[in-house]
């Protein structure tokens, strides 16, 4: 298999940006991500490798380090909730009880009906809106468990 | 408080600050045409002259002079070199939320601050680095980057001068070691983010081994503020060492949470209970962090210090990311340290084996404290594990960032942690929910 023929276009854009190809291996995970069936899959890994003349291990290397890249298949819906310490002050810990018992996720794990991924991350930048979670990309900010169950009721 | 001048946050104020439209009719773009066409134009050395005689200090963390900084890069004439500036825009510090707003409701300035920052250093592009989870802040930046090529403002021969300058959006993917300005040039060029050791330093080789200065994206910001008023007009606000006005996100236990622009001067508890509407709850503070979970804790009853760099450091504490994070007298240290600890953990890169380790023990050690599993000797563990990690015993600061507020916990509240070993449970009730942490 090889990467889309779309996305090969786009990465021929995206690594003009840089003296070096292989800077654009981090934006390139993101994209695969994003369309390839929101994780990073072997296949995926030694697609990007021949891509940017790697070893797939090298990109699995890469891709690993960093937290927002899943190497494991999730649910349709991802909810990342901050548990750092500026939500833990004003109810995180609620927030990510109510998430649990609304999505049937546990933290770190996907609904039986594969529809959520609960996942609790570390500080998302949004502390004076706390608490928040990222649902699919999109934050979330200031929330109470009704809001949360609203949200992401709509989704069940 | 008495009455000041504010610039940072005026425009996001208004409708549709994003836009290049709007943007415009406030001002914007005047900076960018004063230093290259304007009546008088200024030479590169000029505009690092205005950035030194402003006394900005950089608002990443580190506080170091911004102007100085500047001058680090190369001589073009004798290291011809390409060379690059690199905006840290992973803002990861916890508590720190000030440079989303910029970027989300003000990318233009920080796109002008960006090419007057690459003229004076005769850097030939700009790389933002925005941490990945920012995707309204990279947006809204690649948005104004492109209006602004489409207005000859970024590119080739910009405004019709000679100067021509590339500024590129880059997506990080949520290590917050990235923020780290080595750890980011290697992130940027494909690979894991591990610092590299210094020297040598990003001005003599940074980004693919090129002169390179990493700036933040506030500090950048100012810039264009620095060029048309003038260095001294910056000079003249703030206190001795600390010049200016900056960004203050607070956040916990405040009536009113949020991302304030005051000056130096005004002190913790005239922005607490001034501007952040007190703690909230009618309660008192127990404790709070100036700048971020990687700065020394302070007693609540220390709130009358000046919020500057200066001033901090005799409460032991520094003003980091000017990220105040406020703590009630309701709140157990013994958990508010379990979080920090496990932060620290889970960021570590690894390739230092005090961090790697140390991180790994004060994630385990103030867990179990918290839990009511802790040891009789836990706490002098803890101790001893800081002293250990810090100062400057790694390549990067993270280590010392996990060791600093451990430290600052045992000495302020070293009888709280003895009593939750000593009572097999934390005194301070708080709701739990336990679930294994994933790396």
């Amino acid at each position: 298999m090889a990467l889309p023929e779309k996305l090969v276009r786009e990465f021929d854009e995206l690594v003009k940006k840089y003296p070096e190809k292989r800077a654009g291996l981090i934006p390139a995970l993101h994209r695969c991500q994003e369309e390839l069936g929101g994780w990073i899959s072997p296949q995926t890994l030694e697609d990007l490798a021949s891509y940017f003349g790697l070893e797939p291990v090298e990109v699995y290397g890469v891709a690993s380090f960093y937290p927002m890249f899943r190497l494991k298949p999730a649910g349709k819906h991802v909810v990342s909730v901050c548990h750092n310490i500026s939500c833990e002050l004003r109810g995180a810990t609620q927030l990510m009880e109510h998430v649990c018992k609304v999505t049937g996720a546990k933290p770190y794990g996907t609904s039986a009906d594969g529809k959520f991924t609960v996942w609790p991350v570390e500080c998302q930048g949004a502390c004076a809106n706390a608490p928040m979670f990222d649902l699919d990309g999109v934050y979330h900010e200031d929330l109470t468990p009704e809001k949360a169950e609203k949200i992401l009721g709509g989704l069940r | 408080m008495n009455k000041f001048e504010t610039w940072l946050l005026d425009r996001t104020k208004v409708a549709n600050s994003h836009t290049l439209a709007v943007y415009k009719q406030l001002g914007g773009y005047h900076a960018l045409a004063k230093v290259l066409t304007g009546a008088k134009p200024m030479t590169p050395a000029e505009v690092i002259n205005e950035m030194k005689l402003s006394e900005i200090r950089g608002r990443g963390g580190a506080g170091f002079p911004t102007g100085m900084k500047w001058t680090f890069m190369p001589d073009p004439v004798k290291d011809p070199r390409p060379r690059y500036l690199a905006i840290n825009a992973d803002e990861s510090e916890p508590g720190t939320c000030k440079d989303r707003v910029l970027m989300e409701k003000d990318p233009h300035g920080l796109v002008e601050g960006a090419l007057i920052a690459c003229y004076a250093m005769r850097a030939q592009a700009a790389y933002i680095y925005v941490r990945g989870e920012y995707r309204l802040s990279y947006q809204r930046v690649q948005a104004a980057i492109d209006e602004a090529r489409a207005a000859g403002l970024v590119g080739k021969n910009i405004l019709g001068t000679d100067f021509s300058c590339e500024v590129h959006m880059h997506k990080g993917a949520g290590a917050y070691i990235c923020g780290e300005e080595t750890g980011l040039m290697e992130s940027l060029e494909g690979k894991r983010g591990h610092p590299r050791p210094k020297p040598p330093f990003p001005a003599a080789f940074g980004l693919w081994g090129q002169p390179t200065t990493v700036n933040n994206v506030e500090t950048i910001f100012n810039v264009p503020f620095i060029v048309l008023r003038g260095g001294a007009w910056h000079a003249s606000i703030g206190t001795k060492g600390s010049k200016g006005n900056f960004l203050c996100g607070i956040s916990g236990h405040v009536e009113k949470p949020g991302v304030y622009e005051l000056p130096f001067g005004v002190t913790a508890r005239e922005i607490v209970e001034q501007v952040a509407g007190g703690v909230w709850k009618g309660r008192k503070c127990k404790a709070w962090f100036p700048g971020g979970s990687s700065c020394a804790m302070v007693k609540g009853e220390d709130l009358d210090v000046v919020l500057d760099h200066d001033s901090l450091k005799t409460k032991g504490s520094s003003l980091g990311t000017a990220a105040m994070i406020i703590f009630d007298d309701q709140t157990s240290i013994a958990r508010v340290m379990e979080i920090i600890a496990r932060f620290y953990d889970h960021e570590s890169c690894g390739q230092c084996s005090q961090c790697r380790e140390g991180t790994q023990w004060l994630s385990q050690i103030f867990h179990r404290i918290a839990t009511g599993h802790g040891q009789e000797d836990d706490v002098a563990t803890i101790e001893s594990l800081a002293k250990g990690m810090a100062p400057g015993k790694t390549i990067c600061a993270l280590s010392d960032a996990a060791a600093i507020p451990t430290l600052s916990a045992v000495r302020l509240f070293k009888d709280e942690l003895l009593e939750c070993v000593r009572q097999k449970r934390d005194p301070i009730p708080y709701p739990r929910v336990e679930y294994a942490g994933a790396h």
